[in-house]
């Protein structure tokens, strides 16, 4: 997790394009200066970075399901819950499963976990449009090599 | 028609938090009701779900950019009951 970069997943664990989930992993560091504002004397993951964990984790599943030809977009975030705190070191779980596949938009179900114990979940709506540049297309495939992006997931 | 403007109509009272009674068969869902392009997503979902079909919201959007359409064609509510009617029964026949 490179907070500065807005990197939020460290790795994929498991891409399943036939249930359309995908779990990853992420390493919330041990310090940062997030942490000294949020908050001074008792460190906590703030609530909107679990949701962009959750978001991020759910757009490369949709990613994955659209062959890596279609860029996903937050919209919106609803039912969003944090159910326990989040604190520095702690090893992050997170789920997503497709719920919709609307035209133009998909919705997604998202968990995040501690030791197999929920903390937050959200459901999530995306806008999906082809990439808009290859900078960003680019950037993209550079983000997928670091998590390590199953290309098997691309095969039809 | 009249029964999937029924559905269509609380659809979106329920989804926009729209008086039920200011939606007719007339009403044009953008100029008239002042839904946006992300509450229109929520409609959409909740339209896939209940018809099991998908709205083509991009195709129409493309061909409004385009001046092929106008979006009294897709969003004067009788006219996008129309086009439900029309997928369902594309689905039916496909089934």
């Amino acid at each position: 997790m490179h907070l500065e970069y807005f990197q939020l997943i460290d790795r994929i664990l498991d891409l399943n394009t036939v249930e359309k989930t995908i779990t990853v992993e992420a390493q919330v560091p041990t310090q940062n200066t997030i942490f000294e504002g949020h908050f001074p004397g008792y460190p906590i993951m703030p609530g909107v970075l679990l949701i962009e964990s959750m978001a991020q984790t759910s757009g490369w599943l949709l990613v994955a399901l659209m062959k890596f030809e279609r860029m996903p977009f937050l919209a919106a975030v609803k039912e969003a819950k944090m159910r326990g705190f989040v604190t520095p070191g702690e090893l992050l779980t997170v789920e997503a499963s497709l719920v919709h596949e609307g035209s133009g938009y998909a919705i997604t179900e998202a968990r995040v976990k501690v030791n197999g114990k929920l903390r937050s979940n959200a459901t999530i709506t995306f806008s999906h449009i082809p990439f808009p540049n290859p900078a960003l297309r680019g950037h993209m495939d550079a983000v997928a090599k670091r998590i390590g992006f199953p290309q098997q997931a691309l095969q039809p | 028609m009249s029964s999937t403007f029924d559905q269509v109509a609380t659809i979106i009272a329920e989804t926009c938090d729209i008086p039920r009674d200011t939606i007719t068969p007339d009403s044009h869902a953008i100029d008239d009701l002042g839904i946006d392009s992300l509450d229109f997503l929520d409609i959409a979902f909740a339209i896939d779900k209940a018809f099991g079909i998908k709205l083509p919201l991009e195709k129409w959007t493309q061909e409004v950019n385009d001046g092929k359409a106008t979006t009294e064609q897709y969003f004067v509510l009788k006219n996008l009951c129309a086009r439900i009617d029309e997928l369902v029964a594309a689905k039916g026949a496909g089934a």
